[in-house]
């Protein structure tokens, strides 16, 4: 009898562990190891088969693990602020005491920023240049204030793609390969596909996929797009989903019920996982869709590279309030929400300071009703077990109550 | 030549009293007022628009309208731009331009829309990566589309003419202001750390060229003055010195300001502009030859070794560290810039303020014991 499949679980898993190996062993054959924000142009580095690992996945993995404290602490003693993204705080701890539970990483020969998420990134990383020493390669997407990405910005953009990878031959110093880059690129997006696929299954009512096992496959969409693996990965997820979905099945066990279904805008709380996810499970709330997974989503045509600096210019944090507003309104329609979760994420100045806008509007728009929570990715000091849960059971309230008054009609 | 005194304080009244100055201006040119949020907004285009550019550094206010818009982990500047907006108190503004130089001030740049929807946004997108070939023709263009919004605002058309004419007012204005920053240092009783902060800060209500011309007199009233010693000597670095009692206390122990790195003072102003070039051209190269700017991407981060030089030209004691709270790019450096001085054995005090504050008793304190050690 053949091999039997692997599970999409054990894939990843098994993909996870590669790509920190991958990095480590770089690092001991003196491989220049790159540290790269999380939607950078990854396509540039993997045709130049050169190893990454992303600071932020890195930072989530060890607040998950509840030990981002230790790092926070030691950033902090150094004069950071505890005004500054916690992620950059763990980061940059970790850069100093080098040793994590949860994970080791090797230290950067260079850094790889894009600044599509927020301009926080691009700081952060400046300190980490100073502070190692090392080159600093960096794409600047200017922020859409209008409808569309200007062509100023992607004729600019396409020159700051070229001078990347001029900097990047001299690190290495090694040549870039177009035919190879079509090919990652011809990857990334097969990948990309398959990972809007696999969380659109949750579009299905009851979802057959638990958004808490989307923030976990987020890590591949985040560190391996460009491979090969990780399309055969988000292939058999979705497939996965796609037998649940078709077998009726819901997110969780035989016999825990989808309820309701909302949308959880924001960062995970990873040092608060699973408090978040048992209190929300508790009530019978899956989170079907996310505003973050779509981030991932980048698509372009084959081989182009306008295309390819606007895709990581154009989603939705690097955007306008209407942008978000009609994004959120759509997920709100095709995933059929019943209600809407903010994280006022403590760390992220980028997404808080444009919600309460947001929430407005969305509301106004959808008529679907919505709670927030004070949060943080990684630093647990934020985050409170009873006002999270009291607003859950808030939320519950009113989507009961709507619930019952359209049976009632 | 007018008293000098007379003008400093002429001055000093303007920058005290922001909205009655911004009055004053309106009726005294018959122009009206457009507002500039922080940080390097291109003046020189609404000035050649016709328009009196005026500074939105924020301000002493209570805060109650913008909490809804804004989490209480906001800087208080851009808290009290968006009060102030919400209160009125903005209400004969024309329009604001508000450049989407960090991620508080691009998400403003959004909820400005809704929350003044009768004061117009103009937002900019700076490049980060201006060292590059393409940074200053994107940045041109991007000063292109900030030109064809104010038009649409003010219905006039901008030429090239006025943008050049505009540039060379405030070419001349920041030439003044160099020579302003090195000239207050050898006076530094008389222009001491308050009255030197409010009169660079009266730029930002008056007509340019107007202000220009009065510094221009204070300079050579001040020369001709005998130098004064200061008892401590200091060299600034944040977004601004604020607020003013701060100052207060600093002249109280005996410190004044010789040089700074404040975006509201120098990083406005140190940068000589290129050669050759049109006006557009010129602006753009000043962002991308600025130094040290903590909103102006740069690897190398130059900010501690240019205050370490500016410490050792003006035979500084100490540096100050200016922490306008919630300020995040700021916080990023400030680690950086703590290393450089510890390294370079330079006395280096940290104020975190904020606008809003009304107990000034613990600045007090950390001052007092700074001035001691020095
Ligand atoms: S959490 Fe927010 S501030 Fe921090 S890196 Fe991510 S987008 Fe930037
Ligand atoms: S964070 Fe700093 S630069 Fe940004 S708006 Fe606030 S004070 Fe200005």
């Amino acid at each position: 009898m053949g091999e039997e499949r692997k599970s999409s679980k054990q894939l990843l898993a098994e993909l996870q562990a590669k790509h920190y190996a991958d990095a480590q062993q770089a690092k001991a054959e003196g491989k220049p190891v790159a540290w790269s924000a999380s939607i950078a142009m990854q396509e540039i580095l993997e045709a130049m088969d050169i190893a990454v690992v992303y600071p932020e996945n890195h930072a989530a993995a060890i607040g998950a693990r509840k030990e981002s404290m230790e790092f926070i602490n030691n950033a902090e003693g150094r004069g950071y602020s505890t005004d500054i993204c916690s992620y950059a705080r763990v980061n940059i701890g970790y850069s100093d005491i080098k040793h994590a539970e949860a994970q080791d990483i090797p230290l950067p020969d260079f850094v790889f920023c894009c600044d599509n998420l927020c301009n926080t990134v691009l700081k952060w990383y400046e300190n980490l240049a100073k502070d190692l020493n090392i080159p600093m390669v960096l794409v600047n997407t200017p922020f859409v204030y209008d409808d569309e990405v200007p062509e100023r910005s992607v004729k600019y953009m396409r020159k700051e793609f070229d001078h990347v990878i001029r900097q990047l031959e001299e690190i290495t110093g090694k040549k870039m390969d177009p035919k190879r880059l079509e090919e990652v690129m011809e990857t990334s997006n097969e990948a990309a596909k398959w990972w809007k696929a696999a969380y659109s299954t949750a579009v299905k009512n009851p979802s057959p996929l638990s958004g808490f096992d989307m923030f976990n496959y987020m890590a591949a969409a985040v560190t391996m797009r460009g491979k090969k693996e990780t399309v055969e990965l988000f292939r058999t997820w979705h497939d996965e989903l796609k037998e649940r979905g078709e077998a009726g099945m819901g997110p969780w066990k035989p016999g825990e019920d989808e309820k309701y279904r909302v949308l959880w805008d924001g960062i995970a709380c990873w040092t608060n996982l699973s408090t978040t996810f048992k209190t929300l499970k508790k009530y019978g709330v899956n989170v079907v869709c996310s505003t973050y997974p779509d981030i991932w989503n980048l698509r372009y045509g084959s081989n182009d590279l306008d295309g390819l600096v606007k895709a990581y210019a154009e989603h939705y944090a690097n955007r306008s309030i209407k942008f978000s507003v009609d994004k959120m309104s759509a997920l709100a329609e095709e995933f059929q929400l019943d209600g809407i979760l903010y994280h006022s994420n403590r760390s992220c100045k980028l997404m808080d300071f444009r919600q309460y806008e947001i929430q407005r509007q969305v509301e106004a728009r959808t008529g679907i009703p919505y709670v927030s929570f004070d949060g943080d990715q990684t630093d647990p000091r934020i985050f409170s077990d009873a006002q999270y849960e009291t607003r859950i059971q808030a939320l519950v309230e009113v989507m009961e109550n709507k619930k019952n008054a359209k049976g009632g009609k | 030549m007018a008293d000098y005194k007379a003008l400093i304080a002429q001055l000093t009244a303007v920058a005290a009293t922001p909205g009655k100055s911004v009055a004053a201006v309106i009726k005294e040119t018959g122009k009206e007022a457009f507002g500039c949020f922080p940080l390097h907004t291109p003046e020189e285009l609404v000035y050649a628009a016709g328009y009196i550019p005026v500074g939105m550094w924020g301000g002493r206010t209570e805060i109650k309208l913008a909490d809804k818009y804004l989490q209480g982990f906001c800087c208080t500047i851009i808290k009290a731009n968006i009060e102030m907006g919400l209160n009125g108190t903005y209400k004969d503004l024309k329009g604001v331009i508000i450049p989407c130089i960090c991620d508080t001030l691009k998400c403003v740049s959004e909820d400005w829309i809704y929350a003044c929807p009768q004061i117009p946004v103009i937002p900019i997108a700076y490049p980060m990566q201006r060292k590059i070939d393409g940074a200053i023709e994107y940045m041109v263009e991007e000063f292109r589309h900030v030109q064809a919004k104010l038009e649409e605002i003010s219905g006039r058309k901008i030429t090239d003419e006025q943008i050049e004419a505009a540039f060379a007012i405030y070419e001349d204005y920041r030439q003044a202001m160099r020579e302003f920053v090195e000239v207050a240092a050898d006076y530094p009783l008389t222009i001491d750390a308050k009255t030197r902060h409010l009169i660079i800060k009266a730029a930002y209500f008056m007509d340019k060229a107007k202000y220009t011309a009065i510094v221009k007199d204070i300079i050579a009233e001040l020369k001709q003055l005998p130098k004064e010693e200061a008892k401590i000597k200091v060299v600034v670095s944040g977004l601004v010195s604020e607020p003013v009692e701060v100052l207060d206390i600093l002249t109280e122990n005996g410190i004044a300001i010789v040089a700074d790195d404040l975006s509201q003072a120098s990083r406005k102003f140190r940068t000589p502009a290129r050669a050759e070039g049109t006006a557009l051209e010129k602006m753009a190269g000043i962002i991308a030859d600025q130094k040290g700017d903590t909103f102006l991407y740069e690897p190398e981060k130059y900010k501690g070794s240019m205050l370490i030089d500016q410490y050792k030209a003006k035979k500084a004691d100490g540096i100050i560290y200016f922490q306008m709270k919630f300020c995040d790019p700021e916080e990023f450096d400030f680690p950086i810039v703590k290393k450089e001085m510890e390294e370079a054995g330079i006395p280096l005090l940290y104020l975190e303020v904020d606008q809003q504050i009304d107990s000034f008793e613990q600045l007090r304190t950390r001052i007092q014991s700074f001035a001691e050690i020095l």
